[in-house]
Parts: structure tokens; C-alpha cells; sequence
């Protein structure tokens, strides 16, 4: 008797997923049109935190590291962004110009970070980006803590502006996501998953621990600028402390502990989750936070996992297909 | 030049006070306690409800912080701790983090935004000195800081190396399971560690509060200086603690004389070249660096 064995990567499950995808997207381009000027500025939050929570947990999720400091690209590409539109360059090629800058910071960062090891790697990268912060408040542009606008923004209309940053935020989002599923699909991929699910195992089997920690880096590094860049577009005010502030990790690390650590699709649920929960409880301050924290713990002590550990294992196939699922047929 | 050299002696002084907890907690137990430096502010705020609003003289706030620390370090390795270092390295991380932004903000609602200072508690301690020949003046409760950070790292050696409680920290440090079936009760002893870790707190909450004025929010900075003194110095015996604080002291000392703004930017520079000369021992050239990167 001969068995049949299927490989196939995708499934019914991945079907629904990207018609919702397609469907959110569409949803997402027409903001200007359906919900105006507003409901732009809340979509543009949206995908920001998208970008940041699918990218803090590449790295914490796949890559096994945990940073405190990502808002050392999130603050750089905002400064880069205001001083090269400073220097004349269109304020949307001056934001992609940034992720560039935000990828070259990266590799430079991982040529020594990625040696340090668990919380010191942490704790080091906020060193990092406490520094970035005192040195760009030494610009006389940005005036220490006063901070200062993206002016040039002003040339288009403020309809033009709020669309135009939504749509590139949507094109910048979908494009980084695109990467990482590629890169998840790929060979490096694998080696990506085999850290994430067996570190010393890994290594034991001949993977490039450290060359697939930083290409992770550095892909978390550009997508994090990125945000950084279209937080700055869509607020236009740069005050260095709103950008370098400690609140955006506390952010990150609720998204993807509550979402779902080490899992794509529970980081964009987290960032959905995340979007809702600030914008009915945003206004409770300090409270808020407090809330944010009880809840992220309660997650990371009872539920390591996040709501995708829980939903994921019980849909058939995989919502954002990394794997292979491979089905025997008897004949 | 030579008081400026004395102040920074003393404020190294300082940096080892807030560093011990930090380093006693990493070396027994592998955890960096993100939150170390919000406990260390939580331990100010009781000092300064004791002293200011109960009138309970400083000495005896102290102790009872102590004691309060040491119950609340219990306790949090009891059900934070020891649950999440049971879920790998990254769990530890988060659960730090999350309680550290759990701690400031609930500082800020139940405190309000106010700086708060002990200077007050100790009425002309606060500004007496001794003087030293050539007319410099060296503040005493930078003296005393000094010292009881000398004296803390002294006592938490000894005790690691001469005591029972100190050898059953270090077999549970270095393996869980063999020092359990040795009879090693390891949750217990690391709860206690916990414990002792955060009492030192209280010690550099006093040194704050004496030194200058702190708010709910300072615990991330107190964080950055201790985890630098510890990066620093190196890790293997908590003396080491002591020379990173040091050599911190120094650099932002040095850098606060270039540029207004060169205190704190120093100090994380002095972090960035004891990281690259740890990479340094292994590959010492920076083309090396380059061409291969960093291993792990």
C-alpha cells in the first residue's frame, strides 16, 4: 500500500486570513473618504502600531531578543526625518530616506549589541537610546526638550497631507510585512524559527545563530523607524521626549505579550487590541498605564502565549502560512 | 581639580549603593530586575511617609523599610519571579518591565508628580562638611554614602562566603536542581535573595533622598546608572560593583566639565567602550569587528 503524502503551505485558513487582510487594506486606503481628515490621523496610529508590534516581536518573538531601547530607531528616524526636510528634501522622501538611515543604524548597532546577552542586551539598548536622545536634543534645531515642527509638511493641504501619509504608512506597512513573511517562508526562515523554538539546538545543527539574530535585527530596525518616521508625519510635532519616551516599549511589550509572542498574526491582533483599548481608555493618564502593565504581566505569568497561542492551535492550518502542512492521502 | 576628583569618588559612592541590589540579584540569580530602580523609589516614598507624615525619626524609618523591602522581595519572587523564570530568559525581562511601568505609574497617581527630598529629616546633616586642607569642603552625607556602600558590599560578600544562607545562594545560583536534592529549599532561598536584593534599596533610597530631590518617574534613570556600574565593572564578585561605579562617576565627572550636557552622555559612554572592550577580548581589533561581527 502506498501512501500519499501532500505538502502544501497554505489552506482555507490562510484564504480567510488575507480576505480580511484585503479587505482591511481597502478599508484602510478609503479612511480619507469615508471617516476625513480624523479617522486618517487614527488610521495612521493604527498601522504604527502595527509596524511596531509585528517588529518587536520579530525580535523578541523569533529572535530571542528582548529590547527596551527600540525607541532608539523610532526617535532617530523622526530627528532624520525633520532635519533632512530641514535641509529641503521633500518631507515623504525625507520619511524614507529615515527607514534607510533607521536599517544602517541596525547593522552598525548589531555589529555590538547582538554579543550582549538577555537583559543586558535590554537594558543596553536603552542606554542606546537614551543617548541618541541627549545628543539630539544638543541640536540647536531641535532646541533641547522645546522641540520643533516638520514644517515643510505645510506645502500640501492638510487633506493632501493626512491622506498622503495614511496611504504611505499603508504601503510602508504592507511592504515590511510583506518582508518578513518572505523571510519567514525562506531558509533563513527556518533557521529563525529553529532559534526561536531551540537556541543551543540550533546552533548544535549548524544554523548561523548570530547572522539570523541580526538580519532580524536590522529588518526590526528599519520597520521601527519607519513608525517612527510616520508617527512624526502624522503628529508633525517632534518634541524628543514623546518620541525617546520609555511609554512606546511599555506599548510594544503589551501588544505582543497580549497578542502573542513569536507569532505574526498575534501581534497584529495585539496592535488591533491595543488601538481599541487607547482610544476608549487613553484619557485615564497615569491609570491607563497602570492598567497596561497589570494586564501585560498577567499575560506574560498566565498566558505566555498571548490569545494567538490560544486561537492559533485551534484553526485549521495557519493564518499567515510560515510552515509547511504536510497531509497523507490513502489511495 | 582635586575636589572635583573627590566629588566623584563619592558620587561612584553613590552609583555602588544603587548598583549592589542589581548586581547581588544578577550574579545569584541570573535576573536583571528591570524594576530595581522603581523599588528603589518605592522605598523613598515609604521612607518618606514614615519620616514626613508619621514623624518616625530616619534610623528607625530606615529599618522598617527594610524589613517592609525585604517582605515585598519575598513575596515578588514568590509570584512573579519564580513563575516567569520558569517560562526561559525572556519572561523575567518583560515581567521586570512591566512591573517597573506598573510601579511608576501608580507612584505618580498615589504621590503626584512633586519631587520629594529626606534632606529635611536630618535637619543640618544635610548641609555639614568637613573641610580638607586647600579650603575644599566634602559634603558628610556623600562621606557616609560612601561608606555604607563600602560597608553593604562587605557584609553581602561575607555572607555569601561565610555564612549557610550565603553558600545555599550561591548552589542555588549556580544549579537549581542539584541544590534541591541536597535538601536546599531553592524557591525559598531564592525568595529570600529577592529580598535581600530589594532591601538594599532602601539603603540607596536614603542615599537619594539625602543626596537630592526624586520623583515617580526617576527609577528608569536610577535603573541606567546602576545597570552601567554593573556593565562596567564586570561581572564575578560585587567589588567589582564598586570599581564600575567608580569609573562611571569619573567619566560623566570628566564629561560634565567639556559640556553642560556632557554628564549623562559620558556616563553611556563609558558603558558603549566597556561593552566594545569586552568584544575586545575576544577578537581585539576593530576590522575583526567589522568583517565578522560580534559572537555570542
Amino acid at each position: 500500500m502506498t501512501v500519499a503524502l501532500t505538502v502544501t503551505r497554505g489552506g482555507a485558513t490562510a484564504r480567510t486570513t488575507i480576505s480580511i487582510i484585503a479587505i482591511a487594506v481597502v478599508l484602510l486606503a478609503a479612511t480619507p473618504w469615508i471617516f476625513g481628515v480624523g479617522g486618517s490621523g487614527r488610521a495612521v496610529a493604527l498601522l504604527v502600531y502595527v509596524l511596531l508590534a509585528v517588529m518587536w516581536n520579530a525580535l523578541a518573538g523569533f529572535a530571542g531578543l528582548v529590547s527596551i531601547g527600540q525607541t532608539l530607531f523610532f526617535g532617530v528616524a523622526a530627528y532624520t526625518t525633520i532635519r533632512l526636510a530641514d535641509a529641503g528634501l521633500d518631507p515623504y522622501l525625507a520619511i524614507i530616506v529615515s527607514i534607510g538611515i533607521g536599517a544602517a543604524l541596525g547593522w552598525v548597532t548589531s555589529l555590538f549589541m547582538l554579543s550582549l546577552k538577555d537583559g543586558e542586551f535590554a537594558i543596553g539598548m536603552w542606554v542606546l537610546s537614551s543617548l541618541a536622545h541627549l545628543c539630539v536634543n544638543l541640536d540647536p534645531l531641535i532646541q533641547g526638550e522645546t522641540g520643533t515642527s516638520l514644517i515643510s509638511l505645510n506645502v500640501y493641504s492638510i487633506e493632501m497631507r493626512t491622506s498622503l501619509t495614511l496611504w504611505l504608512a499603508l504601503a510602508v506597512t504592507i511592504a515590511v510585512l510583506a518582508v518578513l513573511v518572505v523571510l519567514l517562508r525562506s531558509r533563513t526562515g527556518a533557521a529563525i524559527t529553529a532559534i526561536r523554538d531551540d537556541e543551543i539546538g540550533a546552533r548544535s545543527v549548524g544554523v548561523d545563530v548570530i547572522g539570523t539574530k541580526r538580519v532580524v535585527f536590522i529588518l526590526a530596525a528599519a520597520g521601527t523607524a519607519a513608525a517612527g518616521a510616520l508617527w512624526l508625519a502624522s503628529a508633525s510635532n517632534f518634541q524628543p521626549r514623546a518620541y525617546f519616551g520609555v511609554q512606546w516599549t511599555a506599548y510594544m511589550l503589551f501588544m505582543v505579550l497580549v497578542g502573542g509572542l513569536g507569532r505574526v498574526e498575534g501581534a497584529i491582533i495585539g496592535a488591533v487590541l491595543f488601538f481599541v483599548i487607547e482610544t476608549f481608555f487613553a484619557s485615564y493618564g497615569a491609570w491607563y498605564l497602570v492598567g497596561l502593565g497589570v494586564i501585560a504581566v498577567l499575560f506574560a505569568l498566565l498566558l505566555p502565549k498571548g490569545l494567538w497561542g490560544w486561537i492559533g492551535p485551534r484553526l485549521p492550518g495557519e493564518a499567515i502560512p510560515t510552515g509547511y502542512l504536510i497531509e497523507k492521502k490513502n489511495p | 581639580m582635586t575636589s572635583q576628583l573627590i566629588n566623584a569618588v563619592l558620587l561612584g559612592g553613590y552609583y555602588a549603593v544603587l548598583a549592589t541590589g542589581l548586581a547581588f540579584m544578577f550574579s545569584v540569580m541570573n535576573i536583571i530586575n528591570l524594576a530595581h530602580g522603581a523599588f528603589i523609589i518605592l522605598a523613598g516614598f515609604g521612607l518618606f511617609v514614615l519620616g514626613s507624615d508619621l514623624g518616625v525619626p530616619l534610623p528607625l524609618a530606615i529599618v522598617i523599610m527594610i524589613g517592609v523591602m525585604f517582605v515585598v522581595g519575598f513575596i515578588l519572587h514568590r509570584v512573579v519571579l519564580s513563575r516567569a523564570s520558569g517560562g526561559g530568559e525572556l519572561l523575567p525581562i518583560l515581567a521586570t518591565f512591566g512591573i517597573a511601568i506598573i510601579l511608576d505609574n501608580l507612584m505618580f497617581q498615589v504621590f503626584g508628580a512633586d519631587s520629594k527630598s529626606l534632606a529635611p529629616m536630618v535637619g543640618d546633616l544635610a548641609w555639614a562638611s568637613y573641610e580638607l586642607p586647600g579650603f575644599i569642603f566634602i559634603g558628610k552625607i556623600s562621606v557616609y554614602i560612601l561608606t555604607a556602600g563600602i560597608v553593604m558590599i562587605g557584609a553581602l560578600e561575607w555572607m555569601l562566603r561565610r555564612t549557610t544562607l550565603g553558600h545555599r545562594i550561591q548552589a542555588t545560583s549556580q544549579d537549581r536542581a542539584t541544590a534541591s536534592l541536597l535538601g536546599i529549599d531553592t524557591g525559598r532561598t531564592a525568595a529570600i535573595a529577592t529580598g535581600i536584593a530589594l532591601a538594599t534599596g532602601v539603603v540607596a533610597a536614603t542615599a537619594l533622598g539625602l543626596r537630592s530631590a526624586w520623583g515617580p518617574y526617576d527609577g528608569s534613570a536610577q535603573l541606567l546608572f546602576a545597570f552601567e556600574a554593573v556593565v562596567i565593572g564586570g561581572i564575578g564578585s560585587l567589588w567589582r560593583v564598586l570599581i564600575g561605579a567608580m569609573i562611571l562617576a569619573f567619566a560623566q565627572s570628566m564629561g560634565a566639565m567639556i559640556h553642560p550636557q556632557g554628564f549623562l552622555i559620558s556616563g553611556h559612554l563609558a558603558f558603549l567602550a566597556a561593552v566594545f572592550v569586552r568584544l575586545g577580548g575576544r577578537s581585539f581589533s576593530l576590522k575583526s569587528l567589522l568583517a565578522k561581527g560580534a559572537r555570542a
